[in-house]
């Protein structure tokens, strides 16, 4: 065999496993959608679905009963939207993340984004803020937990800057940590403690229409710049030094890529409350199937996240009688996946 | 045309650990800096690629000061191997390479079409190209050394540091990386490399710097310097020098 035609079957070889690991999370995603709407005490079918979406492009009535239109676009519709961009800027976040840091055992809060966003939350529920109220604290905690990181990491002189950027993460998320016990310790114990711990486990059953801006809105700006960055974050992903004798600033893109990651985190803990494993396990994932190569890892760690989401969703709110919490559900499939993920899966991070 | 430290002193932040060293590669020569371990050898060339400050004097390119060139250009000029490792992440050998072409891209830009016909190029030249698609975690060491070759030669640059580039290869391995020292310098590159191999020096140097902690103890044509007293005073310990028909060897102990 020729040098040339070797380069070339590599080539091709990579297309084959990017469109297959992007088929396979597209059908992951698909089959959620379908089971997400079919499934519940109000059963759509997809016959329906693709109707009163077909109304809404084209603006003609569906000629669906009010009930099935409204569960459509009020109630389940909204939650589905939300468990794919919650789950898929987590598996986003945390690819970038991980590539970062150079460790595949982080996710996306290493910086303090879910503990900054966890305080503003019961900061919020502390003062009966209202829901929207709530976001906002979340949200704007989130950020500004990871600038303070950020902030006292980059004062710190000499070391590994990324070694530092971690340790610095881990101290102040232990002390936002204090001050989430601190609220719980403090709040009213039969209306707020309740409404903080299961916002601190994550759910999505509240999730109505106007919830989605706010998301989507930072999930996609975030989700781009970081695709946008995708072959510096390649490069990101070797040891400092390299980086920057292969031409990169590693300084600026540093910023860049924290910056985006932490808005995504931020508005998915603001919308759906602490969701952990996700962003740990859906990277794996996605890089067991099309490789460390951020212009094939994001796209296809974005849709996974966005079906796994969903499908846990799906399961939280139709497997019992009461929702459960998407934090617990999501650690209950992840710890035996995860194990089994370090068993058999070494090459994919190693 | 050179790439010259002049009178430089180099360190980490709050401890200098060498002074006063002046050398020079020219495009074509292949300069082997010798010491052993712990002699500064990886710090100078460090800051030699402008990745830390000097602590005083200067490195310059061409007559220009390396801090005044912006680390995108520095890029295109020298070309970094570094001491193989296993990476953290399974990239392909392909794309290993391609990273070579960051200084040649904007920031939001992909590898062009012409990007990956000269990191294919350099896989091909280096004769690995049968590697392209395999991860480079799963590549054994001489290959990873010849990988990182090849990325340093997709920068396009005019001088090429390697960091001790057989340090833990076995010996055929050793010997199939040097010979690419030579192939460097017939490309008319600049090479630069640390051993603490004499042997490497005497065969694959046009010329010889000894540093002994930090400081340059004698420099010259790798025959004149390298004698049997002075690699015995550099490393500090009994050393044989076998002689063959037109060359000769250091063996210690």
């Amino acid at each position: 065999m020729s040098e040339a035609s070797t380069v070339g079957d590599a080539a091709r070889e990579r297309g084959v496993r990017l469109v297959s690991g992007l088929g396979l999370a597209t059908l992951i995603l698909v089959a959620g959608v379908a089971i997400a709407f079919s499934v519940g005490r109000f059963p759509v079918t997809l016959g329906d679905l693709g109707v009163a979406l077909w109304s809404l492009i084209s603006g003609q009535p569906s000629g669906l009963a009010p009930a099935t239109e409204a569960v459509i676009f009020n109630i389940r519709g909204p939650r589905v939207v939300a468990a794919i961009l919650c789950g898929a800027a987590l598996a986003v976040a945390g690819a970038a993340f991980q590539g970062l840091f150079r460790n595949p055992l982080v996710s996306p809060d290493i910086l303090g984004a879910s503990s900054g966003a966890a305080l503003g939350a019961v900061i919020g529920i502390y003062f009966s803020l209202g829901i929207f109220g709530i976001q906002a604290l979340a949200f704007a905690g989130g950020l500004l937990a990871v600038a303070l990181v950020y902030l006292i990491g980059s004062a710190i002189r000499g070391g590994d800057t990324v070694l530092v950027l971690v340790l610095t993460g881990v101290v102040i998320g232990a002390l936002l940590g204090a001050g989430v016990g601190l609220m719980k310790y403090l709040a009213d114990p039969y209306n707020q403690l309740p409404a903080m711990t299961f916002w601190l486990l994550g759910s999505l059953a509240g999730t109505d229409k106007s919830d989605l801006l706010p998301l989507f809105g930072p999930v996609l700006a975030g989700t781009l710049v970081l695709f946008a960055l995708r072959w510096r974050m390649n490069v990101m992903s070797l040891p400092e030094e390299e980086a920057r004798a292969l031409g990169l600033a590693t300084g600026p893109i540093r910023i860049a890529i924290v910056a985006a990651a932490t808005l995504v985190t931020a508005a998915s803990v603001a919308a759906a409350g602490v969701i952990g494993w996700v962003g740990l396990i859906v990277p794996h994932l996605a890089r067991f199937i099309v490789g460390p190569e951020f212009g094939r890892l994001i796209p296809t760690a974005a849709l996974m996240g966005g079906g796994y989401l969903l499908i846990i969703d799906t399961l939280a709110r139709s497997s019992a009688q009461i929702e459960i919490p998407l934090g617990i559900l999501t650690a209950v499939i992840g710890t035996p996946f995860f194990i089994w993920l370090l068993v058999n899966a070494r090459k994919s991070w190693s | 045309m050179t790439l010259a430290a002049d009178t430089l002193s180099f360190g980490y932040p709050g401890r200098t650990i060498g002074r006063d060293v002046s050398l020079a590669v020219k495009p074509g020569e292949a300069l082997a800096r010798l010491g052993p371990n712990g002699g500064g050898k990886t710090t100078r060339l460090k800051t030699m690629l402008g990745l830390i400050a000097p602590h005083g004097g200067s490195v310059t390119i061409d007559g220009r000061r390396l801090s005044g060139i912006s680390i995108a250009e520095r890029a295109r000029l020298i070309g970094y191997v570094p001491q193989a490792h296993a990476g953290a992440f399974a990239f392909s050998v392909r794309d290993v390479v391609l990273m070579g072409r960051t200084a040649h891209q904007g920031v939001f830009a992909k590898p062009s079409k012409s990007d990956r016909a000269i990191a294919d190029a350099r896989l091909t030249e280096l004769g690995i190209a049968h590697l392209a698609g395999k991860p480079y975690t799963m590549i054994s060491g001489g290959e990873r050394q010849l990988v990182l070759i090849a990325r340093a030669l997709a920068q396009e640059p005019r001088y090429v540091v390697l960091d001790e580039p057989t340090a833990s290869l076995d010996f055929g391995n050793q010997g199939k990386v040097m010979r690419q020292i030579t192939t460097l310098k017939a490309r008319g590159l600049g090479v630069c490399f640390t051993t603490h191999d004499p042997n490497q020096a005497l065969r694959h140097a046009d010329s010889v710097a000894l540093l002994r902690d930090g400081t340059l103890v004698s420099q010259g044509a790798p025959h004149d310097v390298l004698s049997r007293v002075k690699v015995e005073a550099l490393y500090g310990t009994k050393v044989e020098m076998i002689l063959g028909q037109t060359s000769f060897a250091f063996v210690p102990g």
